[in-house]
């Protein structure tokens, strides 16, 4: 039976992971060799062993019933030099959906502040900025979405990017550059482990059906740069933002229709952030220019959109904080969209409203974290329930259990696609 | 209690040499000051030593059955004004999953004015703004209270010198909004030579103490008496705290840093 497999398989791999755990922890009470070695090298030396193990809720015939199901190790090396910083972060695991084993460098690079009045950071890092929670208007540095929604720790909803990021710090305003060389797209969702509404076959599609897209890979040609203007005037956090690369998610297809594309986009924005009332409040607008189909004519890429975002987040109780969100993604040129949409084809509304509620709870000397992220989209008439509670047994050892929940009235919405993906799971972390 | 202080004045005096400290004494014992004066002394020795300090704060919680946990972070703070307002940064080195998550506070003493609190969460890179919040809640997991650490406002309540001994201004503490706090009243014992607190003891709505606060090791450091081990018991949970602080530095001339740069990035002089 079904079900019973997959009570023995958490069991086992819950089981494995205290064991490793256990001796972990033997092991650090003894002389830890790689920790010796690299502080003789005047490296610190952190990271985590982790087992995260989820499952389907229901039964999806385009996916496993696996949604997660990995051993991961992450090592994280920093170093303090004269003329700067050196840091390398990367996880190695092994994924037994995917049932391969994977390294993924998260972070190398240096970092240095030459003058006064600049930093610099060259290489591989995550880079993020902008007020939303898990709403991005302004930030456009790539997000992972298959690691979001298959339960993996919200660390790895930031994707890195390959790039470089100077800061300059002056009186009136600071100002960042974010340079990549070579356009990181977003880990996004190409059917692989998560199902999803494939718009050319006009049906859920997944593994057997990934979604394949012509990447862009033109060093210093197909680039990206990112601006943020900011100034805090009496604890108001201002920003203005721009950036010139391409939709980070495939946002057309070519004209073969064979391929997903990532056509040009350019965004320029703004933002405010600071108290209001009891709480922060927070606004947020951005507006897309789709640059491959400015008139809103053209059905196989994205017209350009106006996105829109107020927030406030409030203490409400002992430990206990409320945040909500209201968002707009509005359409640009809805009338040629609507004109040349192919028939048969489900249209999107010109305005799409979400809102989202985020309730934080500490308990247990704040050892026990309970949160519920929900987004929720009127428009659209589809849900997101995150869920997750975390409990740390000790200063190095936690344990997680959380969902991932979706639903909807269409199988074609942004989250009503994802509907058979609903999962669970469950995650034992040793850090040190 | 951050960087708060204390008694080794009397060693000193001492050392210096009885005659004058007999003289000083004699003085002081002859004219005690109203408690206007030592309440606002004392939180100035508590909170506010010298213009700006550093230190190494190493905090150890032990529950009822004897579990510990451990807390390691960096205390950068500098002053807007003495008795005022000031700035502070944490950054955490314990445990691992906090390393390197910076916390920045521009606190505020006017009455109705929330702190400005920022988290930077270097994993993703993000600075996250934090509602102000009940500051009589649990500071990181320990039975340190966010006002324990940054200091209450004088303003909240009102004072009332009980008794002097020898050596301590005994003060009661009578809260003005008594619904907002969790305590009935709470009384300090001041050090009547050098104004460190060395004991608070906070009594329940019943009239019962439940909770104690101990300033058990005193340093002088650059010639200002600093608290460098205190400790709180929760009598209620049976649970206790100890926080020492090391490698304590004072007026080391620090810019205004307390901004979004160096919560992203600490200052080097900060992490040596």
């Amino acid at each position: 039976m079904m079900v019973s497999q997959r009570v023995v398989a958490v069991v086992l791999m819950l089981t494995a992971a205290c064991g490793s755990i256990v001796l972990a922890q033997d092991a650090e009470a003894k002389e830890d060799p790689i920790q010796s070695f690299f502080d003789k090298l005047d490296t610190e030396y952190h990271g985590f062993y982790e087992m995260r193990a989820g499952y389907r809720l229901q039964n999806d015939r385009n996916e496993k019933d696996m949604s997660i199901m990995e051993g991961r190790y992450q090592f994280d090396l920093f170093s303090m030099r004269d003329w700067g910083d050196i840091k390398v972060k990367g996880d190695v695991y092994g994924d037994g959906v995917m049932e391969e084993g994977v390294f993924d460098l998260r972070e190398a690079n240096l970092f240095a502040r030459p003058t006064d009045t600049m930093d610099v950071k060259v290489g591989r890092q995550v880079l993020t900025w902008g007020t939303g929670d898990m709403i991005f208007i302004n930030d456009l540095f790539p997000k992972d979405w298959q690691s979001f929604f298959i339960g993996r720790d919200v660390e790895y909803l930031k994707a890195p990017s390959d790039a470089a990021k100077i800061s300059l710090f002056m009186d009136w305003a600071n100002l960042d550059i974010a340079y990549t060389p070579e356009f990181d797209s977003d880990r996004f969702i190409s059917g692989e482990r998560i199902s999803y509404w494939h718009p050319m076959m006009g049906a859920a599609a997944g593994e057997d059906n990934t979604l394949s897209t012509e990447r862009r890979r033109e060093f210093f040609e197909e680039d990206e740069t990112a601006l943020r203007l900011y100034k805090n005037v009496n604890n108001y956090e201002l920003a203005v933002y721009g950036y010139w690369g391409y939709w980070k998610s495939p946002g057309g297809f070519n004209q073969a229709m064979t391929d997903a594309i990532f056509p040009e986009l350019y965004v320029y924005g703004a933002s405010a952030r600071g108290n209001v009332g009891k709480g922060i409040g927070n606004a947020e607008i951005g507006y897309y220019d789709s640059v491959d189909d400015r008139c809103g004519d053209d059905p196989l890429i994205n017209n350009s959109e106006m996105r829109y975002l107020i927030g406030y987040t409030q203490e409400i109780g002992r430990d206990f904080t409320a945040g909500l969100q209201y968002y707009v993604e509005q359409m640009l040129d809805y009338s040629d969209y609507e004109d040349n949409q192919p028939t048969g084809m489900p249209k999107r509304d010109e305005f799409r409203h979400l809102t989202t509620l985020r309730l934080t709870k500490l308990l247990m000397n704040q050892n026990l974290r309970l949160s519920l992220f929900t987004y929720y989209s009127p428009s659209d008439e589809d849900v997101y329930l995150r869920p997750i509670a975390n409990y740390k047994a000790s200063d190095n050892l936690s344990v997680e259990v959380g969902s991932n929940i979706f639903f909807g009235d269409e199988a074609y919405t942004f989250f009503g696609q994802f509907e058979d993906n609903t999962n669970a799971y469950m995650a034992v972390r040793y850090s040190f | 209690m951050l960087l708060k202080t204390n008694t080794i004045h009397l060693l000193l005096i001492l050392l210096c040499g009885l005659a004058v400290t007999g003289a000083a004494w004699a003085a002081g014992a002859a004219d005690v000051p109203d408690v206007q004066t030592i309440v606002t002394k004392a939180n100035i020795v508590a909170y506010y030593q010298a213009d700006d300090g550093k230190a190494n704060v190493k905090m150890t919680i032990t529950d009822k059955r004897g579990q510990e946990r451990n807390r390691e972070f960096i205390i950068l703070r500098k002053d807007v004004a003495d008795g005022g307002d000031q700035k502070y940064f944490v950054y955490f080195q314990r445990p691992a999953d906090v390393r390197r998550m910076t916390y920045m506070v521009h606190k505020h003493v006017g009455i109705d004015k929330d702190d400005d609190r920022w988290l930077y969460m270097p994993a993703i890179d993000r600075v996250n703004r934090i509602a102000a919040g009940d500051k009589r809640t649990s500071f990181v997991g320990s039975d340190f209270l966010y006002e324990d650490v940054s200091g209450r406002s004088l303003d909240e309540d009102t004072h009332e010198l009980t008794s002097t001994t020898d050596t301590q201004f005994i003060v009661k503490n009578t809260p003005k909004k008594p619904d907002t706090v969790e305590f009935s009243y709470f009384t300090v014992a001041i050090d009547r030579k050098n104004y460190v607190p060395m004991k608070m003891e906070f009594f329940d709505k019943e009239g019962k103490l439940y909770r104690t606060i101990e300033s058990q090791k005193v340093e002088v450091i650059q010639e200002l008496p600093t608290v460098t081990k205190s400790v709180v018991q929760d009598l209620k949970t049976g649970s206790k705290t100890e926080m020492e602080f090391t490698e304590v530095q004072y007026n080391i001339g620090m810019g205004d840093v307390f901004e979004e740069r160096y919560l992203r990035r600490p200052p080097r002089e900060a992490m040596r």
